[in-house]
């Protein structure tokens, strides 16, 4: 059977989230739990989460989460990190051995600067540059991968239920003040890990449930931006998509809302605030082929927040509520419920309407 | 002894029993087929000059006729087939290069029929266009590359022109001289009516279509007809015609007799004079000097128009249009070599150039390999025949599609492929004020019409069953297709899987 | 108006030329491109080198180059006229319907290639020096007239002259018979009509090249036009 990346996989899926408005870090055990009731939107092949805020002593530093096929992998692509960063810390990401969690590859992770002359070579920025070198990495280094690379942050996925993933990693051990999760229902046995969920590029992490209609469209397009879509995922696409968006383009999380799950014409012409139409339509044309169409719900993460966003439709499910300094989104009620049972103000967002939940203090 | 060795292409059968010789058919006859035998009290045909364009049955009122192959043939010869017999004969009588109309009806690979497209099941959901909403506007024209922001950090809402279309598909080239002022006032009216736009061809632009500017597409070409400052200010985009999928490289030549006075005024010539375009635009003999007639035309009109370059789908499409996005054009029309004419030499229309879709996918991937192809948009033609068409040029790349064929058979073409006589009894291909009137303009925009709207619904039932909501989500989407009976090369052209992959 | 071109593209350029004023004089121009392209009611004057398309679309605007000018000038001009004190490059009056054109000096290949009239539209354009190659090819009506002042040879019209003409004609300040033309265009010495055809536009460009009339006037000129009984007919059969 063809590997993840060589073929196209659909998957249905159940996302959840929290975060502290106030920056309090909670250990992974809460969002571990949120995943438990929506054990039957997962089929065991595929789970993840990302969080925020867990190497405080290294914030200045990039996080470079990877999976090797095996030790010879490692040791030519760790060839190629010396040549392209400074490496401040280099070490085995703990694992806890589990019988539902097997075939795990060499997961390691490094904390990394990179070497100025290869800025000042390239004339790009640090953050470019790490976006280069990853995407480098991903379709020219054979057996490596890395599927996390933001500051401060990280992501940790298997091939297995969620709930059994985040036991595997250890992630009651872990402090964050904002953390996402997956479980993926793919419709075929993959059985590599590159391919659960979170994807995530920089700080962008992204969980998604749904498949969407558009996705070659936007792939095509995005990849004429350096972009390498080696997963042929949804998630993988739309984490691009919005790093172009907001890194490359600058816009802000609303706008980048209003170009993938952009109003319908219609609406745009009945809007009574003529320079609200006029943006909408701007970004619409500007950027068409990054409308994303068919059933999506994702959770975006980054460095001092979340957006939730529905497909304009509204053809999967997303829930909100909140108490005290945290907010709580996931596909069904349950699971906030399972993280917070005094859970409060549980609404619905309307499609393509954005949830955009922020630190106080920022990131 | 003089032997014309050209056997007549049809047989004209008439049912004496049901025939009233009421003499329609002599008189709807251009050609001079049917004439009445006074002796005989009967009806006669001349089947040598027929040219099966079913005119007669058509209005025959008793439904007495029949036109039919004729059956009398020459020997049959895997090598030698009956078309090549006659043109040898053809040639050999009168010294003549073999001149054809409409698009090339050889047995090249026709590549829309080895695509399929797909639909959601289960995975995700597909959507009723009758209930749910369906998007099929797009928007032609350059696209940003990074945008800007005010000093009060507000985004410019600034775009190149674009050129907004209810739905993807537009009115090919056809200018006024290769067909009727009632033929174009059809397109002209219908294309308002959608929202749509039609072309004025290298013809230059009546006065009387001056009021549908909005949806016309006014065009440039090497002989620069009918070409000045309000004629470009006219339209709503403008179009340098370099070259077309059915004569590639060649030129055009519009007989004297075909310059009636309105002709001559709206190419603005003197009537009875030849009125010939060059094969090349005499200020383009490079890519650079496309860019200098792209900027002179915007610099005429002060960058409120899109441009678009129109090229024959060529062996080398894919540099050619790289080079063309280059050159600041909006917007880049293929032409693919299926594509009609109202007249050109037989041996190019059927041997020079290549398939659109081909053409058309070689050229969407070089544009994105080139990081690119978001600074123009792409229009395909040369024979898109149905709605199907249409989708799988979107999903190949294409940003909207002309038709002409398709179009001028809604307006009651047979395609008997004799545009070039002049002598169309559609009332589309002729000058002929007797024959023009046959074709009423109101009645031929509600055709057109029709036959949009059907498309339009067509296309949003197949992108509802793609669960794709927006027409913009469906351009390159190459996923959405898979290919049948081809091979490996091919499918790598078209850069689509093999059906069952 | 001064308008001191340094440094300034041609878009802005333009739009300072559709700006208020009619008369303006540009400086320092330096291979601007599309001056002054589908104006009217302008006069510019131009000191240095325009870029390619001059006056291109030009709808009525008057243009004087105090020097030099480039490639396709005048390209599809409907109205209006351009004067050259220097040379000009080639395809020059490209398409161009009506107005005039006078260049003092020489002018590159295909002048005035596919220039044709229409009405009132009547094109004219005047070369001083001597024309390049393939003038007045496609020619379907206005005229070309070229004057070899100052030139030494016979040869004032390069190779190829009038390929393709069907319309129009040419005057060459030559004597007839020196010049091969194709074979479907006839060349005769010029008669009183077309003399004075001539003489009407001579001595406007006399006038503003500070040339004597007489003088110019004083040589034999041959006519050329097409042949109606031999035209380019590509024997076709329908197929």
């Amino acid at each position: 059977m063809k590997r993840e990346g060589l073929v196209r996989i659909p998957s249905g899926c159940a996302i959840a989230s929290v975060i502290s408005t106030e920056g309090n870090r909670m250990s992974g055990e809460t969002i571990i739990n949120a995943m438990v009731p929506m054990h039957e939107r997962s089929n065991g092949l595929g789970g993840g989460f990302a969080a925020y805020g867990i190497y405080p002593e290294y914030k200045d530093f990039y996080a470079l989460h990877m999976f090797f096929d095996d030790r010879s992998a490692r040791k030519s692509c760790e060839v190629f990190l010396k040549e392209n960063f400074e490496i401040i810390k280099s070490e085995h990401i703990p694992t806890l051995k589990l019988s539902t969690i097997t075939d795990e590859p060499v997961i390691w992770r490094y904390f990394v600067s990179p070497l100025r002359a290869g800025l000042r070579e390239l004339q790009i920025d640090e953050r470019e540059f790490i976006v280069r070198k990853v995407i480098h990495i991903n379709s020219r280094q054979p057996g490596a991968y890395v599927f996390s690379c933001g500051k401060n942050m990280g992501i940790f996925k298997a091939v297995g239920f969620p709930e059994d993933v985040g036991h595997f990693y250890r992630l009651e051990e872990y402090e964050a003040y904002s953390w996402t999760a997956h479980g993926r229902y793919p419709t075929n046995t993959p059985g590599w890990w590159g391919g659960a969920h979170p994807f995530g590029i920089l700080d962008y992490s992204v969980v998604h449930n749904g498949e969407i209609s558009s996705y070659d469209a936007n792939r095509r397009f995005i990849e004429m931006f350096g972009y390498k879509c080696t997963l042929k995922t949804d998630t993988e696409v739309i984490a691009y998509i919005m790093d172009y968006l907001l890194r490359v383009q600058g816009l802000t999380l609303k706008e980048s809302a209003d170009i993938v799950a952009a109003p319908f014409w219609s609406t745009i012409e009945n809007m009574s605030d003529r320079r609200e139409a006029e943006l909408k339509t701007f970004l619409r044309t500007a950027f068409s082929q990054l409308l994303i169409t068919g059933p999506f719900s994702v959770i975006l993460g980054f460095n001092g927040g979340l957006m939730a966003l529905n497909d304009r439709l509204k053809l999967r499910s997303m829930v909100v509520g909140e108490r005290e300094d945290r907010v709580y989104i996931a596909s069904e009620e349950a699971a906030i419920r399972a993280m917070d049972p005094l859970a409060e103000n549980i609404w619905a967002p309307g499609g393509g309407e954005p949830v955009i939940v922020k630190l106080k203090k920022g990131a | 002894m003089k032997i014309n060795f050209i056997l007549p292409e049809f047989e004209v059968i008439r049912d004496r029993d049901s025939c009233v010789s009421c003499r329609i058919c002599e008189r709807e006859c251009s050609n001079g087929v049917h004439s009445f035998n006074e002796k005989k009290k009967i009806m006669t045909a001349d089947q040598a000059k027929c040219v099966d364009c079913q005119r007669c049955v058509a209005l025959c009122p008793t439904s007495a006729l029949k036109i039919v192959k004729a059956d009398c043939s020459f020997p049959s010869n895997g090598n030698w087939s009956e078309a090549s017999i006659k043109e040898i004969y053809k040639q050999a009588e009168t010294g003549g290069i073999l001149l054809s109309s409409m698009g090339s009806p050889s047995c090249l690979p026709v590549y829309w029929d080895k695509i399929l497209i797909n639909a959601s099941q289960v995975t995700n959901p597909s959507i009723d266009p009758l209930r749910e909403p369906m998007e099929t506007r797009v928007f032609l024209g350059k696209k940003p590359d990074k945008l800007k922001r005010d000093s009060d950090g507000k985004l410019k809402c600034e775009l190149s022109p674009q050129l907004s279309l209810s739905m993807p598909v537009m009115f090919s080239a056809m200018s006024f001289g290769s067909i009727s002022y009632n033929a174009h006032k059809a397109l002209a009216s219908a294309s308002c009516e959608l929202g749509i736009m039609y072309n004025t061809g290298e013809g230059g632009l009546h006065k009387d279509f001056y009021e549908y500017g909005k949806n016309t597409i006014v065009q440039v070409a090497s002989g620069r007809f009918g070409v000045h400052e309000a004629y470009l200010e006219a339209g709503a985009a403008i179009e340098i015609k370099i070259g077309q999928g059915a004569k590639p490289g060649i030129g055009g030549h519009l007989p004297a007799k075909k310059i009636s006075s309105e002709v001559s005024q709206t190419r603005m010539i003197p009537e009875g004079t030849e009125a010939i375009s060059p094969a090349p635009h005499h200020d383009i003999y490079s890519i650079e000097d496309l860019r200098q007639l792209v900027f002179a035309l915007k610099e005429a009109t002060n960058y409120n128009k899109p441009v678009i370059v129109k090229v024959a789908a060529v062996h080398n499409i894919g540099a050619i249009a790289s080079g063309i996005a280059r050159s600041g054009a909006d917007i880049i029309a293929i032409d693919g070599f299926r594509g009609g004419t109202g007249a050109a030499p037989t041996r190019i229309r059927d041997n020079v150039g290549i398939p659109v879709e081909l053409a058309l996918a070689a050229v969407d991937q070089r544009l994105r390999d080139e990081g690119i192809r978001h600074k123009v948009s792409i229009i395909a033609g040369g024979s898109i025949r149905n709605s199907s068409d249409v989708i799988k040029a979107l999903a190949l790349g294409a940003d909207a599609c002309y038709i002409g064929t398709a179009a001028l058979i809604a307006l009651g073409c047979h395609l008997c492929g004799n545009c070039q006589s002049g002598k169309c009894n559609w009332g589309i291909a002729t000058q002929q004020p007797e024959l023009v009137e046959r074709l009423e303009p109101e009645w031929g925009k509600k055709r057109l019409v029709n036959l949009m709207n059907a498309w339009k619904n067509e296309i949003m039932e197949m992108m509802g069953g793609m669960g794709i909501n927006s027409i913009e989500a469906l351009i390159g989407n190459r996923q959405m297709l898979r290919g049948v009976g081809m091979t490996s090369k091919e499918l790598e052209i078209l850069g689509i899987a093999h059906a069952g992959e | 108006m001064l308008i001191n071109a340094k440094g300034i593209d041609h878009k802005k350029l333009n739009d300072m030329l559709r700006g208020a004023g009619n008369d303006f004089i540009i400086e320092e121009c330096l291979g601007q491109r599309f001056i002054a392209a589908g104006m009217s009611d302008k006069h510019i004057e131009i000191n240095g080198i325009p870029g390619n398309a001059l006056g291109a679309f030009l709808n009525g605007a008057d243009i004087k180059v105090n020097g030099n000018a480039q490639d396709s000038v005048g390209d599809t001009m409907n109205s209006g006229s351009i004067t050259i004190c220097g040379n000009v490059g080639d395809a020059v009056g490209y398409a161009m319907r009506g107005g005039s054109i006078y260049v003092r000096g020489n002018a590159g290949y295909r002048a005035g290639i596919h220039m044709k009239e229409y009405r009132d539209r009547f094109p004219v354009i005047v070369i001083g020096g001597k024309a390049g190659s393939f003038l007045g090819e496609y020619q379907a009506g206005g005229i070309i007239i070229v004057l070899g002042l100052g030139v030494k040879d016979d040869n004032i019209v390069g190779n190829f002259p009038c390929t393709g003409m069907h319309g129009g004609k040419v005057f060459i300040r030559a004597a007839a018979g020196k010049i091969k033309f194709p074979r479907q265009v006839l060349s005769s010495p010029s008669g009183s009509e077309d003399m004075s055809i001539i003489e009407k536009y001579v001595s406007r460009f006399c006038e503003k090249f500070g040339y004597s009339p007489s003088a110019v006037m004083a040589h034999p000129f041959t006519t050329v036009y097409p042949d109606s009984a031999n035209p380019y007919r590509q024997m076709y059969v329908s197929n």
